[in-house]
């Protein structure tokens, strides 16, 4: 098959995002750099480890003094719940139906905001309440590079999910943008994967002491 | 004659694809409702239960991880053919992440 070739519900393949060999590479490079990613996020969760409740004075709020468990727990459900949505967008990517995959994106991107805009109200109240900055001890650098660096993510995702329906809003599928489709939604399980391990390793593990 | 065997094969074609499709989404949905069960799980051994320290890390960790393949192996497609290489990237990596994390818990000097 050719990679501009018009498909139909009938001619299209049964893995559009790997019929080209575009699409193998891309989809085999992406899978190297989240292996990569996989790498990069071990070294911020290490010092974080390393670092965890290493504050100059008794003034300082540590771990257990920070969290709090129901804004952990909404966060963790409306990123799980994203990663569903973008797994039902795929589906239909799968089935042709241009039009629930892209309804399915946006919701996507949706929850997504949610999420971030929890984070940034959580981020904001460990500041004003808790003097707990980015400078103030080393336990504050190591957990706003960690989580951080996940919120870097969920924002760069949700642009290029954005960026990816807008470019392809009046667009039918093809084999062109199948793969690119894909791809936004493996980025956007691999930011849960990381977030999966943030709320066990930092808040819950944070939480027990 | 040889124009409707080809559409007939076709149909079929398509039907298998759907059908196969569906089945998919089954069992991604089925692993969604788990992860939601496991972190339920790991949230309420936290905040409700009374458990040592030593007994809620290594478990919330295994509940972690096995959420982690859930979402790898279905929502991510790894279980489907095609994905020794992907398979071998993330196990490579795995292996430099644990290395390098009991490094700096054990080894660390500040």
């Amino acid at each position: 098959m050719q990679i501009q070739e018009k498909l139909s519900f009938e001619t299209w393949p049964a893995a559009p995002e790997k019929e080209t060999l575009e699409g193998q590479n891309k989809v085999l490079g992406f899978w190297l750099f989240l292996g990569g990613e996989t790498v990069l996020f071990a070294t911020l969760f290490a010092t974080y480890l390393a670092l965890k409740d290493s504050v100059p004075g008794p003034g300082h709020a540590l771990a257990k003094d920070l969290f709090s468990m129901p804004l952990v727990f909404l966060m963790t459900m409306l990123l799980l719940t994203s990663s569903l949505t973008s797994v039902y967008a795929i589906y239909h990517m799968k089935n042709f139906n241009a039009k629930k995959m892209k309804f399915w994106f946006v919701v996507t991107v949706l929850l997504g905001l949610g999420f971030l805009a929890c984070e940034i109200y959580e981020f904001n109240h460990y500041v004003r309440d808790f003097n707990h900055t980015f400078s103030s001890s080393a336990f504050g650098s190591a957990f706003y590079t960690l989580v951080g660096f996940h919120g870097a993510h969920v924002i760069f995702g949700l642009g290029w999910i954005t960026g990816l329906v807008v470019r392809n809003w009046r667009r039918e599928l093809s084999l062109y943008t199948a793969p690119k489709f894909y791809l936004a939604s493996l980025y956007w399980h691999f930011i849960d994967v990381v977030w999966v391990f943030i709320f066990s390793v930092v808040y819950l593990m944070g939480m027990v002491g | 004659m040889v124009k409707g065997q080809i559409e007939t094969e076709n149909r079929v074609q398509v039907q298998y694809r759907l059908e196969r499709n569906k089945k998919d989404m089954r069992h991604q949905f089925i692993s969604f409702l788990l992860m939601i069960f496991l972190t339920l799980v790991a949230f309420m051994a936290v905040g409700f239960g009374n458990f040592s320290a030593k007994f809620v890390i290594p478990f919330i960790l295994v509940l972690a991880s096995v959420q982690v393949g859930f979402q790898l192996y279905y929502f991510m497609h790894m279980s489907n053919k095609g994905h020794e290489v992907p398979a071998l990237f993330m196990y490579s990596a795995v292996l430099v992440a644990l290395v390098m994390i009991i490094a700096f818990i054990t080894i660390i000097w500040i």
